[in-house]
């Protein structure tokens, strides 16, 4: 009957009078709903699947769940001295990217957003080209070059090259953030009195951070799993975690190996949001931004 | 003793002019209005005033000491932007106190400047909100607490409360008249809109295309424009070409009384207020020349009074001006006022503009008696 008054009101163009309140606000959120089971079953299961394996002794193929549980492969896995190695390796290595490429960054997104200087718009799309043509051959060459200058199998090849890959992101997203403060804004700061330094920090800075922390999360979980150039250029000295899942996957099919290392990979994801989305959520900045 | 002077200030923008040669001074405690179309360099000239732009000739003294060495923070002015300039991330007590602390004062005393200025300006308790929680109104109160609790020599306006609705214009106008007049504080304040000025001011400075064109009272702006600009932006006004023929003024058909030495041969305009063209009863003794006849072509009721516009051919020698040229009107509310009903009109008070130079006020001797324009039935 709901559908009758719907698709008769739908013709004749008037708002269905009388339909049932309940099967109004099905329709309406009908769209939400099935995008969300849509994000679910691509999302969550997966990585559902991951956590089970993670945890699974054994598993035979009709069972929905593995057939016996326990952290045998945890033990194996994290006892392994390459993992030993690097994880640490990984993790000093994003952090150490990310803190030099928002060293170099930041200052030039301030720059980009504020100054007008000759050829400020083509500088800001070459950033586009590092990430616009496929990695690999670009790695490759650089490789090349790398190799003369003794980079090559280096931890400071290594950052380099991650660092290139953070360029745009780092750039990109602070200048739009440094653009949407209004200068007035700052303008009113300095005409109390503050320095433009203390302007920059006390005014400006505060208001752009909820973008920047997303720069830079972005940047580290991406350095953390970038696998391409780490490999092309670290090998063999170099192994980050990406790149020694790799050569586990490729070398043992125990897919519980696999499993493990995922989730150990995700670990830093996890905590980073967490801690952005406080630090975002609470307090003063959501307050004042009318979150 | 004056507060401000503006020496001969210029600003070019790549070359071209937007305030041009501007001086002005501004004594100790008043309130002067700088009242210009969009785009005349109002703005511009605030900002060169409160060292957001560079001037690039001329000076800016306060309290006799040139200034335009000196950063925006460092000099003793405090500006109200048109724009909402809270900062979103701080309450309303940090960011009036934000000046304050700069300045190195102790917190308790900050705590009281804060709580008295936001008294001032009647937001007593607002001040743990932040900036999204205000209205638009209540943002530019505060930043006017902002300003002023920092007690700065010259306060600087630039168009507040022109993204506010008319009703709140208006209140918010009125506050701000009743603050300075306890406060006694030396202001500059950007308008557009001259009931703001006409209201607000102890002196107004009417700027066009980066020019002054005349500073002076509210009063005299409005009785005595000192050009045609200012005679055509303030008010209504009835400007209409005329000649010099015989000693007198010929407008058309019509002659009026001319002033005594009036440099010859130089285009000449008559300016004429709508209140002082009075709605006559035609009548055979009058001068019939004297005496405009006019044609009502609509008539547009505004409360207390009515607006009238009408044709009156006979003061045109151009054809084209004689069918387009509406004469502005006001007459009582009762006036029976219909399209296409004829009208005597008798200018009372005119003033002429010899080319470019200040005009010269004529006031004619009532004609007769009593011809008021309720007397007549239509
Ligand atoms: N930074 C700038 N560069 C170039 N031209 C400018 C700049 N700032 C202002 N102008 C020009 O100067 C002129 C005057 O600007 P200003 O902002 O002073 O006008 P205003 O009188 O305040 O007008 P409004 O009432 O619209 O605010 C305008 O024509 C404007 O385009
Ligand atoms: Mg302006």
């Amino acid at each position: 009957m709901t559908a009758d008054v719907l698709v008769s009101s739908l013709a004749d163009g008037r708002a269905p009078r009388r339909a049932p309140a309940l099967a109004r606000t099905l329709v309406r959120q009908a769209p939400g709903v099935f995008f969300l089971v849509f994000l679910a079953i691509i999302v969550i299961g997966p990585m559902l699947s991951v956590v089970l394996w993670a945890f699974a002794e054994t598993w035979w193929y009709p069972a929905l769940v593995p057939n016996t549980w326990g952290l045998k492969y945890w033990g194996e896995t994290l006892a392994r001295a390459d993992i030993r190695s690097a994880l640490p390796l990984s993790i000093g290595l994003a952090a150490a990217v990310t803190a030099l490429s928002a060293a170099i960054c930041l200052p030039a997104a301030y720059a980009f957003a504020r100054l007008r200087f000759p050829f400020r718009q083509p500088l800001l799309l070459s950033f586009l080209a590092t990430n616009a043509f496929p990695r690999f051959g670009l790695y490759v060459s650089i490789a090349v070059v790398f190799f003369k200058l003794d980079l090559v199998g280096t931890l400071q090849g290594v950052a380099l090259i991650q660092l290139v890959n953070t360029l745009l992101l780092m750039i990109w997203i602070p200048t739009s953030a440094f653009q949407g403060v209004d200068r007035a804004l700052e303008e009113a700061a300095l005409d109390v009195g503050a320095s433009r330094l203390r302007v920059f920090i006390q005014i400006t800075l505060p208001m752009v951070l909820p973008a920047l922390s997303a720069a830079l999360l972005l940047t580290f979980v991406s350095t953390f799993y970038e696998a391409q150039g780490a490999l092309i250029i670290g090998i063999p000295r170099v192994v980050t975690m990406p790149v020694l899942m790799y050569s586990i996957i490729n070398s043992q099919v125990i897919v519980q190996y696999g499993a493990v290392i995922s989730l150990i990979l995700w670990l830093p994801s996890f905590v980073l949001l967490g801690l952005v989305q406080r630090f975002v959520r609470g307090g003063t900045m959501a307050a004042g931004f009318g979150v | 003793m004056s507060t401000l002077e503006l020496i001969g200030l210029t600003k070019r923008f790549s070359g071209r002019p937007v305030v041009n040669d501007v001086s002005l001074s501004v004594a100790d405690g008043e309130f002067v209005c700088i009242l210009g179309p969009s785009g005349c360099g109002k703005s511009t000239t605030l900002r060169m005033i409160g060292g957001f732009e560079e001037a690039t000739q001329g000076d800016v003294r306060i309290d006799g000491a040139s200034v335009l060495d000196l950063p925006p923070n460092r000099r003793p002015t405090a500006m109200v932007f048109q724009k909402y300039t809270l900062w979103p991330h701080m309450r309303v007590a940090e960011n009036i106190a934000f000046g304050l602390g700069l300045r190195g004062l102790p917190r308790t005393e900050i705590e009281r400047e804060v709580k008295q200025s936001l008294a001032l300006v009647g937001l007593s308790g607002y001040d743990r909100r932040y900036p999204a929680q205000l209205s638009g109104g209540e943002q530019q109160r505060v930043a006017l607490a902002r300003a002023l609790v920092l007690k700065p020599k010259l306060l600087l306006l630039d168009e507040p409360f022109s993204n506010l609705d008319a009703l709140l214009r208006v209140r918010l106008r009125e506050e701000l008249h009743a603050i300075q007049r306890r406060i006694q504080i030396t202001a500059v304040f950007v308008t557009h809109d001259q009931e703001e000025a006409l209201s607000l001011a102890d002196r107004i400075a009417v700027m066009n295309a980066g020019r002054l064109e005349q500073l002076d009272t509210p009063d005299q702006i409005y009785a005595r424009p000192r050009t045609l600009f200012v005679a055509d932006f303030i008010g209504q006004m009835n400007l209409l070409p005329a000649t010099l023929e015989d000693g007198r003024l010929r407008l058309g058909r019509h002659v009026l009384p001319a002033p005594e030495r009036l440099p010859g041969n130089m285009p000449l305009t008559v300016a004429v207020r709508p209140e002082d063209l009075a709605v006559v009863a035609p009548n055979r003794e009058t001068d019939p020349g004297t005496l405009w006849q006019a044609r009502i072509d609509q008539a547009i009721d505004l409360g207390h009074y009515r607006k009238i516009l009408a044709f009156a051919p006979g003061l045109f020698v151009d054809a084209q001006a004689a069918g387009t040229v509406r004469l502005k009107i006001y007459a009582p509310k009762h006036f029976n006022a219909r399209e296409g009903d004829p009208l005597w009109l008798r200018p009372d008070r005119y003033l002429v503009y010899p080319g470019g130079m200040a005009p010269i006020e004529i006031r004619q001797p009532l004609v007769a008696a009593d011809h008021s324009a309720s007397a007549i039935v239509m």
